[in-house]
């Protein structure tokens, strides 16, 4: 498989924290300067951008938490001038305030820099033709997949996501050799393929890059078999950059880091302090290099551990484990991220409805997320007549999905068949073996 | 007269109904009319019952979602026509049935039907003016 930038991703241990301390150093002096919330927290911590000598010194920066982006929405992070954006981005801002990120021409390089090193990870080259089922729009999947096409020069199908007829027959008719969307997308895909009796085999797909939603190595092997191909997890946030933070070789153990633009740490997410290697916490990255929304020490909220042995692709660069979990009770379904207290806040809002309701979510015969909200009938809501019932069914599915942009199934149980449990209540049963 | 039917809520599951049955035969509870609404999650098995204060009770200490419901039992002569003739009278009156059913019970040449109006005093005094009989329980 191609590397794209040798001298970047195969960068000995010296010259790479090099670069990254340099960086490090003018991301500091950049957020002084210019964002006066980091130049506020800096300075209650009484740290000046000098004080940054070692990259160990990072661990004298403030955190920045999702709730701190969406408290300075839209532009209150911003470390350029307006002139200088080029492009934004935003999350879906479904869990609330969306998150904003800003892009200047150079931020724009960036990107394309470092989905060009993940596409050529899974074997794309300027003769592929990349088929780019990521949604195209505010969301980053789409352009940012479209970027690191563009820079390696591969013909890209911006075909955007949905639309499964026309992807199967633009697969076929195109021969596209690598696929890029949702995990469980291209599994439907597979299934919708089957149906209309087109063999994976007797086309010329070679490789999918799939992320945006967590999934297991069950689910690859199962994806690599129906579709005849090499499946790649990638990853990426918003926050940061969108995709193109990690992203799996050939070998697929671990996720490589682009740790000359994005650094990483692990800390125990209960007390802040930095873990050591091969220790599982929380993900933090710092942005390296950025101009328009440069972070310091985001938390992800996102738990894995670093493996900084080396890796037989050549690359140098530390790689995280794929993502164990979560440290909140955030879900993503169908790449929609949200709270089980967005479903509690409907329900109570829905008069009579007492919050006694559980979350189960899995992938059914189509692989695709399915989420049933399973709610007691208690007295207040009962009735003896079923339209009545189905009503409110049909009252709570509508407001989730308005509210949450979800589609759930709403069931209604008999009172106390939901298990309680002592302390906090078990309100999420995910069965997607993730 | 008004009958008091015992509701109960009920996940489509198996042997579920065989729990309920069970708990109200234990109770010495003897059942007079039922009928289940059924969707694909969830039942609703309504009945009528010889104590139904009590069979809600018992239903309601073993967790299940049970309440009394008003509804109206009338004779009907057992005979074809019947039954279109009292269904005539609620279209021809404006009343409106939100669901009714058979009862098991046979008096000589009558059958009892179940019937949940939306209006239950004018439902009554409807069937009462026109000389049908209501039973008071059964």
């Amino acid at each position: 498989m191609p590397i794209w930038n040798r001298e970047a991703e195969c960068a000995s241990t010296e010259a790479r924290q090099k670069l990254q301390l340099e960086r490090l150093q003018s991301a500091v002096e950049r957020v002084y300067s210019r964002v006066p919330f980091y130049r506020k927290r800096l300075d209650d911590l009484g740290v000046k951008p000098e004080a940054i000598t070692c990259l160990k010194d990072i661990a004298k920066l403030p955190f920045t938490t999702k709730y701190e982006l969406r408290e300075t929405y839209p532009y209150g992070l911003l470390a350029c001038d307006h002139s200088e954006i080029v492009e934004i981005h935003t999350s879906s801002g479904t869990t609330g305030t969306p998150v904003v990120g800003a892009y200047t021409a150079s931020d724009i390089n960036l990107w394309s820099e470092v989905m060009a090193r993940t596409l050529s990870m899974a074997g794309c080259t300027k003769d592929d033709t990349v088929q780019n089922g990521y949604g195209y729009g505010l969301f980053t999947g789409g352009l940012g997949v479209h970027y690191g096409a563009r820079r390696i020069g591969a013909n890209i199908i911006p075909i955007s996501a949905g639309n499964t007829k026309r992807q199967l027959q633009v697969m076929r008719d195109f021969g596209s050799t690598l696929l890029t969307c949702t995990p469980s997308y291209s599994l439907y895909l597979a299934e919708a393929a089957h149906e209309e009796g087109i063999d994976f085999k007797s086309l010329p797909l070679k490789a999918g890059c799939f992320g945006a939603e967590p999934w297991s190595e069950n689910m690859r092997v199962e994806i690599e078999d129906k579709l005849n191909i090499g499946a790649y997890d990638i990853y990426g946030l918003t926050e940061l950059i969108g995709p193109g933070v990690a992203s799996e070789c050939e070998h697929k153990d671990g996720l490589h880091f682009n740790e000359d633009y994005f650094y990483p740490e692990i800390i125990n997410p209960e007390t802040g302090e930095v873990l050591p290697d091969g220790e599982k916490g929380e993900l933090v990255i710092t942005s390296l290099g950025r101009e328009g929304s440069p972070l310091l020490r985001y938390r992800t909220r996102d738990i894995t551990y670093l493996m900084r042995e080396a890796c037989p692709c050549g690359r140098t660069t530390v790689r995280i484990h794929r993502l164990l979990g979560r440290t909140d009770d955030m879900m993503i379904i169908r790449g929609v991220n949200c709270f089980p207290s967005q479903i509690e806040n409907v329900l109570m809002r829905i008069e009579g409805t007492q919050p006694h309701y559980q979350i189960v979510i899995d992938r059914g015969a189509t692989h695709l997320d399915e989420i049933e909200i399973q709610v007691e009938v208690e007295d207040a809501i009962f009735s003896d007549v079923t339209r009545t019932l189905e009503a409110l069914r049909k009252r709570i599915h509508d407001e989730l999905k308005s509210e949450l942009g979800i589609s759930a199934h709403i069931k209604l149980v008999e009172p106390r068949t939901i298990q309680r449990s002592e302390g906090k209540a078990k309100r999420i049963i995910d069965k997607r073996s993730i | 007269m008004i009958i008091k039917q015992i509701s109960i809520f009920m996940e489509n599951t198996t042997g579920r109904l065989a729990d309920v049955t069970d708990l109200l035969a234990k109770a010495n509870i003897n059942l007079r009319a039922l009928s289940i609404a059924d969707t694909a999650d969830f039942g609703i098995l309504r009945m009528v019952a010889d104590d139904p204060d009590r069979a809600v009770v018992i239903l309601k200490e073993a967790g299940l979602m049970a309440r009394e419901t008003d509804v109206i039992g009338v004779e009907v002569p057992d005979h074809p026509g019947e039954l279109a003739r009292i269904m005539a009278l609620f279209r021809d009156e404006g009343v409106g049935i939100e669901y009714l059913y058979a009862s098991l019970e046979h008096k000589a040449d009558k059958a009892v039907i179940v019937i949940k109006v939306e209006d239950i005093r004018a439902g009554l005094a409807m069937l009462d003016k026109h000389g049908f009989s209501t039973v008071p329980s059964f």
